[in-house]
């Protein structure tokens, strides 16, 4: 597969929280690409980071957070460098993000119409009529019926699935070049998810906007996703092509969460978890974040953080002992 | 729309009856009426007399029909001491209070919603918290010695002030008002000040919780993720959702001002109802405490009932 | 094996003690109320005068400015009044009157309102939406209205006070009460219980109370500086209480009369005590607030 151009390099990124009870490292020196069009996975459990890395990159993250270091070129660009008057163009426009709660994310007491006009009246230069035209035009590539009409009604007066395509339809809206998608149907039920996530899909490729999906759910990034990175603790412990990894899980946490996925065809009693519990984020181990829980951690994984290893074809774990070796 | 407001008034007559069995209940127990009309050392004949002209005799349900039949005429006797009839007495007195009620409503909503959306949008900043410490010493002050401090020391000792009353009136669009002249305006100030400072507080205080609360919404997240910057999404996202909770308030702020003129009027000698109605108090004038009363429901009721008109329309969620 | 701690301990070792510890406005606004408690029970004991003993009054005393403005007297530190009365004086007995009535009326609201809200909720149906109708309607009022009407209609005495107090203040108890006690309602019922008629009360009772205390705390706190406040005003206005039992706003109110002519401290001095108490309350209910409040942490 020919190299595509690379929109987006995170290096190093450390978003840390400075809390009364401690500092919290929710991004620990994460990096990562994405190219143009490309859809990136990032998965792991509640309070893994995903959703802050997503919001570190349009740098959205409030106190008592704050972004201490790293590198974040955007087409050739440090954000890192840029004032925030420079992000509040760069966010709706070229990077826009869309959030899990669709019940939450709109503003009560305006009408969808104008929020969604909004991006325009930021972003673009059209006139009214145009930009009229171009919210229908949105609602309809989002799939809501009587476009026209639903322009004046209220958030309240849309289901929760009709409430999420709205946002969808406002982060598409200024054609953006990268869309962020913070677990996007985690809120939404279940016979819904697959309408949305196929509808993000669609929309992506038709629009060739690169496409990061954060979610806990594995099922969610086999199904969508050209690429996975998988986090634990703040940090990135493997990334790569998904199917590759679906099928040769190179990190002990990834196995764990493969296989606690239960199997239609198999026949188990329960279902497996993976043991233990996630460490106390303000009391992290010195080694491998992971060794607590690790069936295969010896004594190198609690005394040293493993480095990375590549096994090829853009397959990288850091661990000490990958379950699978180079793919030669 | 019409089947709300069909309820909505069917409720304020409902409130208003029950309030004005209760003044009546009440206010036939202060002061005995025929005491203060006849001499001491009047006959048993002359007292009966009196109180047959009273109407005193009768049994009470009835003599609340008649009451309530007078209060709808808006007939609630001859005041025991100005012996002019009580209701056009307090109408009279009406305007000075609304004066100091205006003014220290505009302090409120100046002060208390600029102070308060500030507070809560830099909560963190030295001034912030400033601001919330003299706000928790404003609600605690009692505002009458907040008055007399403020008369002493700036009327009294300094003389910036007149000590009392209420300045020359002056005409404004046909309206005889103080605010009209500038004298009516040196002796207002005071006045307003004293009876707006825990207005002031309270909003403060409460539009400061607003923000904060407003603040941490998604939908406040949502819009700095499409690129509104944050002038922007305090003043037109955070703001207007500010303002519901705000504009309930403001209904019962309203009435707080009102119930704390008779306090002012009283410090200040300012000619208005709240003075009339203590004096009445202490002269025993039941007309002019019931007048008073049913008067104030009413306006509480109407603002009562304007302010949830305002709620529905702020507030699109709001089905009628 | 772990020591059981004490429960003195354990309440040392929470996060609220460390809490409190931290923040100075707690540590100084308890302190407030700590010794306004304590001038009141013990400051008798230790006034030069009695000033409500009418024999020990000189009038020769009168009209004296606190002691550091020319011709003060040290015996009076903060001036005395048209009698003679020590201000000072008049300030611990006054302010005895005074919390006695904002603690004391605050509790009979409390309880008021507690049961009143346990009863509406638990019976329902109509009595329930009477009871919640008077208590909008009764919000709809502001409070120091309808103190001064039904002291003008009782008359002054520190009973009817208390009265007139618990009146206004049962509703915001009572509705906090009813709610919760609604939700427990509705979860016995789904919990298919058992429906012994006795044991339900019990139930209601034991789950209600735990889980609305910490807003029945918050709201009292606010409600005793609200009260203070109030009888002050209504004593101020000569509708509070009698002569015999001063407080501090009927001080305040001796003082108006003579403000004119000069003589601020006798006003002053007890107003800015009432304000010293008050925001002692406010601030501590502040603290209190913040920390009981699980939503903002």
């Amino acid at each position: 597969m020919s190299e595509r151009e690379k929109i987006l390099e995170v290096k190093n990124l450390k978003t840390y929280f400075y809390t009364h009870k401690g500092v919290v490292k929710a991004v620990d020196s994460v990096d990562f690409d994405l190219e143009r069009g490309e859809i990136l996975g990032i998965v792991g459990e509640s309070g893994g980071g995903k959703s802050v890395t997503g919001f570190s990159v349009i740098r959205l993250i409030d106190e008592p957070g704050k972004i201490v270091d790293g590198q974040i070129i955007f087409k050739g660009t440090d954000l890192m460098q840029k004032s925030e008057s420079y992000m509040t163009t760069v966010r709706g426009k070229e990077i826009s993000m869309v959030f899990q709660d669709p019940m939450t994310s709109l503003n009560p007491v305006y009408t969808i119409g104008r929020q969604l006009e909004e991006v325009l009246i930021l972003h673009e230069n059209l006139t009214r009529e145009e930009r009229r035209q171009r919210c229908v035009e949105l609602l309809n590539s989002v799939g809501i019926p009587n476009a026209e009409g639903r322009l004046n009604n209220y958030p309240h007066q849309f289901s929760g699935g009709m409430r999420q395509r709205v946002i969808i339809a406002i982060a598409l809206a200024s054609n953006p070049d990268l869309i962020i998608a913070d677990e996007p149907t985690t809120a939404l039920d279940v016979t819904i998810q697959a309408q949305i996530l196929k509808l993000m899909k669609q929309l992506s490729q038709e629009t060739n906007s690169a496409l990061i999906l954060i979610t806990h759910d594995l099922a969610v990034i086999s199904e969508l996703t050209d690429r996975v990175n998988v986090m634990y603790c703040g940090k990135i412990v493997e990334t790569g092509y998904t199917q590759e990894i679906i099928r040769r899980p190179a990190h002990p946490y990834t196995q764990g969460l493969l296989s606690s996925i239960p199997n239609i065809d198999e026949e188990k009693k329960r279902l497996s978890t993976i043991p233990g519990i996630v460490p106390n984020m303000f009391e992290l181990p010195a080694g491998c974040k992971f060794a607590e829980r690790c069936p295969y951690a010896k004594q190198i994984c609690w005394d040293k953080e493993p480095e990375v290893t590549s096994l090829g074809n853009r397959h990288e774990v850091y661990c000490f002992f990958p379950l699978v070796g180079e793919d030669k | 729309m019409f089947k709300f407001l069909v309820k909505r008034i069917y409720q304020m007559i409902i409130v208003l009856l029950v309030v004005s069995f209760i003044v009546f209940f009440m206010t036939s127990v202060i002061g005995n009426p025929v005491h203060t009309m006849l001499p001491e050392r009047a006959s048993q004949e002359q007292v009966d007399q009196v109180v047959k002209m009273l109407g005193l005799d009768k049994p009470l349900h009835v003599q609340y029909l008649i009451f309530l039949r007078n209060a709808l005429k808006g007939d609630f006797g001859r005041s025991y001491t100005h012996f002019q009839p009580a209701l056009k007495l307090i109408f009279s007195r009406f305007p000075a209070t609304l004066e100091i009620v205006v003014v220290a409503m505009m302090m409120t909503i100046v002060l208390g919603i600029s102070l308060g959306v500030y507070s809560g949008a830099y909560p963190k900043r030295r001034s912030s918290k400033f601001i919330m410490g003299w706000s928790i010493a404003g609600i605690s002050l009692p505002s009458f010695w907040v008055g007399m401090v403020l008369i002493f020391f700036l009327s009294v000792r300094l003389g910036w002030f007149p000590v009392s009353g209420r300045g020359d009136l002056g005409s404004f669009f046909g309206i005889r008002t103080s605010l009209a002249t500038l004298d009516g305006w040196k002796h207002i100030i005071l006045p307003s000040i004293t009876l707006a400072g825990i207005n002031i507080a309270t909003i403060i205080r409460l539009v400061r919780a607003g923000m904060l609360e407003t603040m941490r919404q998604d939908y406040i997240k949502f819009a700095k993720a499409k690129g509104v910057n944050s002038r922007d999404v305090l003043f037109k996202h955070a703001l207007k959702n500010i303002l519901i909770p705000v504009v309930t308030i403001f209904g019962l702020q309203l009435g707080e001002l009102i119930a704390f003129t008779t306090i002012t009027e009283t410090i200040y000698a300012w000619p208005g109802m709240g003075k009339l109605l203590i004096d009445a108090i202490n002269n025993l004038d039941r007309p002019i405490v019931s007048a008073y009363l049913l008067f104030v429901a009413v306006l509480f009721v109407v603002i009562n009932f304007i302010v949830d008109i305002l709620y529905t329309l702020i507030d699109p969620r709001v089905e009628i | 094996m772990p020591v059981k701690q004490s429960k003195i301990q354990q309440f040392l070792h929470s996060e609220f003690f460390h809490n409190y510890r931290k923040s100075p406005t707690a540590i100084i606004s308890s302190l407030m109320i700590l010794s306004a408690i304590l001038i009141a029970l013990f400051g008798p004991l230790i006034t030069p005068q009695d000033p409500y003993a009418l024999a020990g009054l000189e009038l020769a005393d009168a009209f004296k400015p606190p002691a550091w403005i020319e011709g003060g007297d040290a015996n009076f530190l903060l001036g005395t009044d048209q009698q003679g009365r020590d201000i000072m004086s008049a300030i611990v007995y006054g302010s005895r009157v005074s919390l006695y009535i904002g603690f004391v009326g605050v509790f009979f609201a409390a309880i008021t309102g507690i049961v009143v809200g346990l009863v509406a909720g638990y019976v329902g149906g109509r009595l329930e939406s009477i009871i919640m109708r008077i208590a909008d309607i009764q919000l709809s009022f502001p409070s120091m209205l309808i103190a001064l009407f039904l002291m003008t209609t009782f008359g002054r005495s520190v009973s009817n006070v208390l009265i007139a107090l618990t009146l206004i203040g049962w509703v915001r108890y009572a509705r906090i009460v009813r709610g919760e006690t609604l939700t427990v309602k509705n979860k016995e019922y789904i919990e298919a219980s058992r429906v012994i008629g006795f044991s339900n009360i019990r139930i209601i009772f034991k789950q209600v109370l735990p889980n609305v205390l910490t807003s029945v705390i918050v709201l009292s706190t606010i409600q005793v500086g609200s009260f203070i406040l109030i009888e002050a005003t209504l004593s101020f206005l000569g509708l509070g209480v009698p002569i015999t039992r001063p407080t501090l706003g009927m001080l305040c109110s001796d003082g108006f009369a003579v403000l004119y002519s000069g003589l601020w401290w006798v006003s002053f001095f007890p107003g800015l005590y009432i304000v010293f108490i008050v925001f002692g309350i406010n601030l501590f209910g502040d603290f209190l607030r913040d920390e009981l409040n699980p939503r903002l942490k």
